[in-house]
């Protein structure tokens, strides 16, 4: 079980990532006309780096309990804008939009990828 | 209220401002061109306040959305125009036009307009993402 899961691997963990930064991105276009409102955006790649650190602790006797540790929730930061606008609000719609489009076109390829891996997995399963 | 738990109630309940926004936009422009008999009685341009809604304050996700919180009249005065033949003048034979910019509203009218398509197509993007998503490993 757990080979099939290091296969599938770091894909997966990327694609709930893209999810999460696709919903924070659509919360910001959202709030395009809030006043106050600060754009939220999170540092892809350093989440996705604490993710390939989290896993079962390495244990030094069979009655330790291998507990997984986690990174944490992945810090959620505000977008320095290029131009602040009057009303306090910092979303600018060309960044936000260029951000959104970005993010889903490398979810669609992780989700080839994870989709690759899948295929070849069943390859080798029923080994035809 | 329910809380926000995904892009469906992110993106819907923004859409949702926007339209009472181009609501109080028609509404504006329908009474642009109305008179009344005294300052008090003419329209006022309304506009309604928005406010961020953020679905979970404790723990921070990053997921908002927007919402209207009220509708309230602009300070703007109504003009006030002389003209002792019509019927609904004053005293001293006055009139109040509405107090509505209409370049303004329509300016405005662009921008909700547009920021209503975004979230639309803020949607569908990732509602297609979500069909190819479940039908992973096919």
């Amino acid at each position: 079980m757990k080979s099939i899961s290091n296969h599938i691997g770091i894909y997966a963990d990327a694609l709930s990532l893209r999810s999460k930064r696709n919903e924070m991105l659509a919360s910001n276009i959202a709030n395009a006309a809030t006043p106050n409102f600060k754009a939220r955006d999170m540092n892809f790649d350093a989440e996705i780096r604490k993710i390939s650190h989290e896993g079962p602790m390495r244990t030094s006797d069979e009655r330790h309990f291998p507990l997984m540790t986690k990174g944490g929730r992945e810090s959620v930061l505000y977008r320095q804008p290029l131009q602040a606008s009057k009303d306090g609000n910092t979303v600018e719609m060309n960044v936000e939009q260029m951000e959104f489009s970005e993010n889903v076109m490398r979810y669609q390829t992780t989700l080839t990828f994870l989709n690759n891996r899948i295929s070849g997995l069943m390859t080798a399963i029923r080994g035809e | 209220m329910s809380d926000i738990k995904n892009i469906f109630d992110v993106s819907g309940r923004a859409m949702s401002a926007q339209l009472v926004r181009l609501n109080t936009i028609a509404s504006n422009l329908a009474n642009a061109n109305s008179l009344s008999g005294s300052e008090d009685t003419a329209y006022r341009a309304m506009k309604p306040i928005f406010e961020t809604k953020f679905a979970d304050n404790v723990k921070d996700s990053g997921l908002s959305t927007t919402q209207a919180v009220g509708i309230v009249p602009t300070d703007r005065q109504p003009e006030r125009i002389y003209m002792p033949e019509h019927p609904m003048a004053d005293d001293t034979g006055f009139v109040y036009s509405a107090a509505v910019n209409v370049e303004e509203e329509f300016v405005e009218m662009l921008e909700a307009t547009r920021q209503y398509q975004n979230n639309i197509e803020v949607v569908s993007t990732l509602r297609a993402l979500m069909m190819r998503t479940i039908s992973m490993g096919k």
